[in-house]
């Protein structure tokens, strides 16, 4: 897919852009400790939800980006225009988004855990966890992208747009971690957070498509 | 063959044109013309199927356009105010991608030769940022020469160009009509091209 | 008698329409607010469980199924707007949703008044109230993003689908909560139990949904009226309606 191989190229010139997002996770996550004390059994409660929702602000941020650069110079325009279906060349670039931006925080993640002091195998299911939950977080981020497309202050919208959306990722996210540390399954919620994944895969393509349509009319 | 029919358009609550009918046949070229404002930028993007009518509709072939979309779009190529080039890639890497994204891969060589005949030879593996407004202009343009499709929606193509690249650009045109191609384009210029008919649209 | 319904799908006539209709919809919601208040504060028996901080049920549980309504209904018009390309559906989704997000603030607000007495603090992390503080984020998400698009037509679209978006998400956030809730032990007393409904209870419960309808209906119709007046101003019938009000 070129639209893959195009977004790569872009983010490989543009690597602070990257790199930004991925320090800004870290950053996030160390400033708990230092806001409630370096008590660590508390931590070790906390460290799940604090690293999704670290996760969750950082994926976030780099919303923005998805769509707007092409917007201005007139790429994007090109692509609604291309013969191909637009709901592809948006899983292509949700897909980009995700290896630019996903996979760095998954990577990230264990070692954040370990300032923690998680057990390992609770790092084990935090990535795993993210790297169920954070392509889903890129997919319904997109629509949220290509709705505040041109907007003034689209970047703080689209966080009052897609945050909401993320809650139930949030929760199972979180929650597997939680559910292995207090020593019960966690299979349950690996499926749901497989489900949406597919549910987001089936959907969001289509419902950013039909958005960038309305927001480039 | 493609057709408009009472078209209108509203910006806001202000309506820009209405009842704008036009029918362009194979081979030949219709200019749109107007002051500022008076909606020719708007009615291309309804052409291309970016925006739809307030009120009337676009037949090619005589079927709708919305609904044969992708039919449509494979047959047509618009090139709008925005170059349409990313800053960070090379000249070659941009017309490589776009061209692939609009359906048709191109050689590296094939590339080249584009970017050659618009005066960009030598300038290949230059970033597009380090371009001139009329360099970047030429990146865009370039996709016509590569492109197959029968219907070109240009936007102000004239526009930053230097008296060379005009002549090459309007000899393009020539070319592409004379092959039953069709061209709806705007410019502020005279055009010169010895085309079997020019048709002129003229927005108040 | 047959009406011609399509007549009244253009804002025109429309507008008229609802013109005649506020008026029996507010009378409607006043006389059902007195009775229901009344039923529900004076007449309803006191609940041997929870004493009289129950009654704030005969506010909270309708406003809180309203705000599901709504959004419901939100996202059904808005969807119509967007599928059929209808201006006056589009204008009622945009009209509902202030209505949504307020009735969403009042089970949020007396949710938080039952709670004092009840748990002992003002919020508890109950799975209902969570959802409806959820629900109320999306009412906000909606109404922000049709403020900032300046282009109306774009608006309507653009709030369609993050309307849509909204619905599909809704079950599985409400669901998510639930199990969030069940998993961390939350309140065992939760407000919509009152454990055993009167029938004067009851009477007064259904009172003050039909009393909600009415004047979500009226303000509805009243604010779409706004809407469409502030989108038809160019045109000419808005321009005669202007001169006719000025000359009385």
């Amino acid at each position: 897919m070129w639209i893959i191989k195009r977004d790569l190229l872009l983010a490989i010139r543009r690597q602070s852009d990257v790199l930004t997002t991925l320090f800004f996770f870290v950053i996030v996550v160390s400033l708990f400790p230092l806001s409630v004390g370096p008590e660590m059994n508390m931590l070790r409660a906390m460290a799940p939800g604090v690293v999704w929702v670290a996760a969750l602000l950082a994926s976030m941020l780099s919303l923005n980006r998805m769509f707007s650069n092409d917007y201005i110079d007139g790429t994007l325009e090109q692509m609604l225009l291309s013969p191909q279906s637009l709901s592809l060349l948006v899983l292509g670039k949700a897909f980009a988004h995700w290896l630019v931006t996903g996979i760095p925080l998954v990577i990230m993640a264990p070692i954040l855990g370990i300032q923690y002091d998680l057990p390992a195998e609770a790092l084990l299911v935090l990535t795993i966890t993210l790297l169920l939950g954070t392509p889903v977080l890129s997919l319904i981020g997109a629509i949220g992208a290509a709705l505040t497309l041109g907007l003034r202050g689209g970047s703080v919208l689209v966080s009052l747009l897609v945050l909401p959306l993320y809650i139930p990722v949030l929760i199972f996210g979180a929650g597997a971690v939680e559910a292995n540390m207090a020593g019960i399954g966690f299979d349950a919620h690996l499926s749901l957070l497989g489900a949406f994944l597919l549910a987001s895969l089936a959907l969001a393509p289509w419902a950013t498509a039909s958005s960038l349509r309305v927001s480039l009319e | 063959m493609l057709q408009g029919i009472n078209l209108a358009c509203v910006r806001g609550d202000r309506e820009l044109f209405k009842d704008v009918s036009f029918s362009l046949e194979t081979g030949s070229l219709m200019q749109v013309r107007g002051p500022n404002g008076s909606g020719k930028t708007s009615l291309l993007r309804m052409l291309c199927g970016l925006s739809s009518p307030a009120a009337g509709e676009i037949r090619w072939h005589g079927e709708t356009i919305h609904p044969l979309n992708e039919n449509y779009f494979s047959a047509m190529t618009y090139i709008g105010h925005l170059s349409g080039t990313k800053d960070d890639l090379t000249v070659i890497e941009n017309l490589r991608i776009s061209s692939a994204l609009s359906g048709y891969e191109i050689s590296e060589n094939q590339a080249s030769e584009a970017l050659e005949n618009l005066g960009l030879g030598g300038r290949e593996q230059l970033s597009v940022k380090v371009l001139s407004q009329g360099q970047r202009r030429r990146v865009g343009l370039a996709r016509l020469l590569t492109c197959k499709t029968s219907l070109w929606i240009l936007d102000e193509p004239l526009v930053a160009l230097d008296a060379m690249a005009v002549k090459f650009i309007q000899g393009l045109l020539e070319r592409h009509l004379q092959q039953d191609g069709m061209v709806v384009m705007t410019t502020h210029q005279e055009i010169d091209i010895g085309a079997a008919s020019i048709v002129q649209l003229q927005l108040a | 008698m047959t009406i011609n319904w399509f007549k009244y799908s253009s804002p025109a006539s429309f507008y008229s329409l609802a013109g005649k209709m506020i008026p029996i919809f507010t009378i409607a919601a006043v006389v059902s607010l007195v009775a229901g208040l009344y039923v529900g504060f004076f007449v309803a028996p006191t609940d041997f469980q929870q004493g009289e901080a129950y009654r704030i049920i005969f506010i909270h549980v309708p406003a809180a199924w309203m705000s599901m309504f709504l959004y419901v209904v939100m996202a059904f018009w808005a969807g119509i707007g967007l599928a059929f390309n209808t201006r006056l559906s589009s204008m009622f989704a945009t009209a509902i949703a202030p209505t949504g997000a307020m009735f969403t603030f009042i089970a949020l607000w007396t949710g938080a008044l039952w709670g004092k007495p009840m748990w002992g603090t003002w919020w508890v992390w109950d799975a209902r109230l969570t959802s409806e503080l959820i629900l109320l984020f999306l009412y906000i998400g909606f109404m922000s993003l049709q403020a900032a698009i300046d282009d109306p037509r774009r608006a309507d679209k653009a709030g369609a689908i993050i309307a849509l978006v909204g619905v599909v998400n809704i079950p599985i956030i409400y669901f998510s909560v639930q199990w969030w809730n069940t998993l961390h032990q939350g309140a065992s007393v939760s407000i919509n139990q009152a454990p055993s409904m009167a029938s004067t209870m009851l009477l007064g419960m259904m009172i003050m949904v039909f009393s909600s309808w009415m004047y979500s209906i009226a303000i509805i119709l009243k604010r779409t009226r706004v809407i469409i007046i502030e989108r038809e101003s160019h045109t000419a019938w808005v321009a005669e309606l202007q001169k006719k009000e000025f000359i009385r």
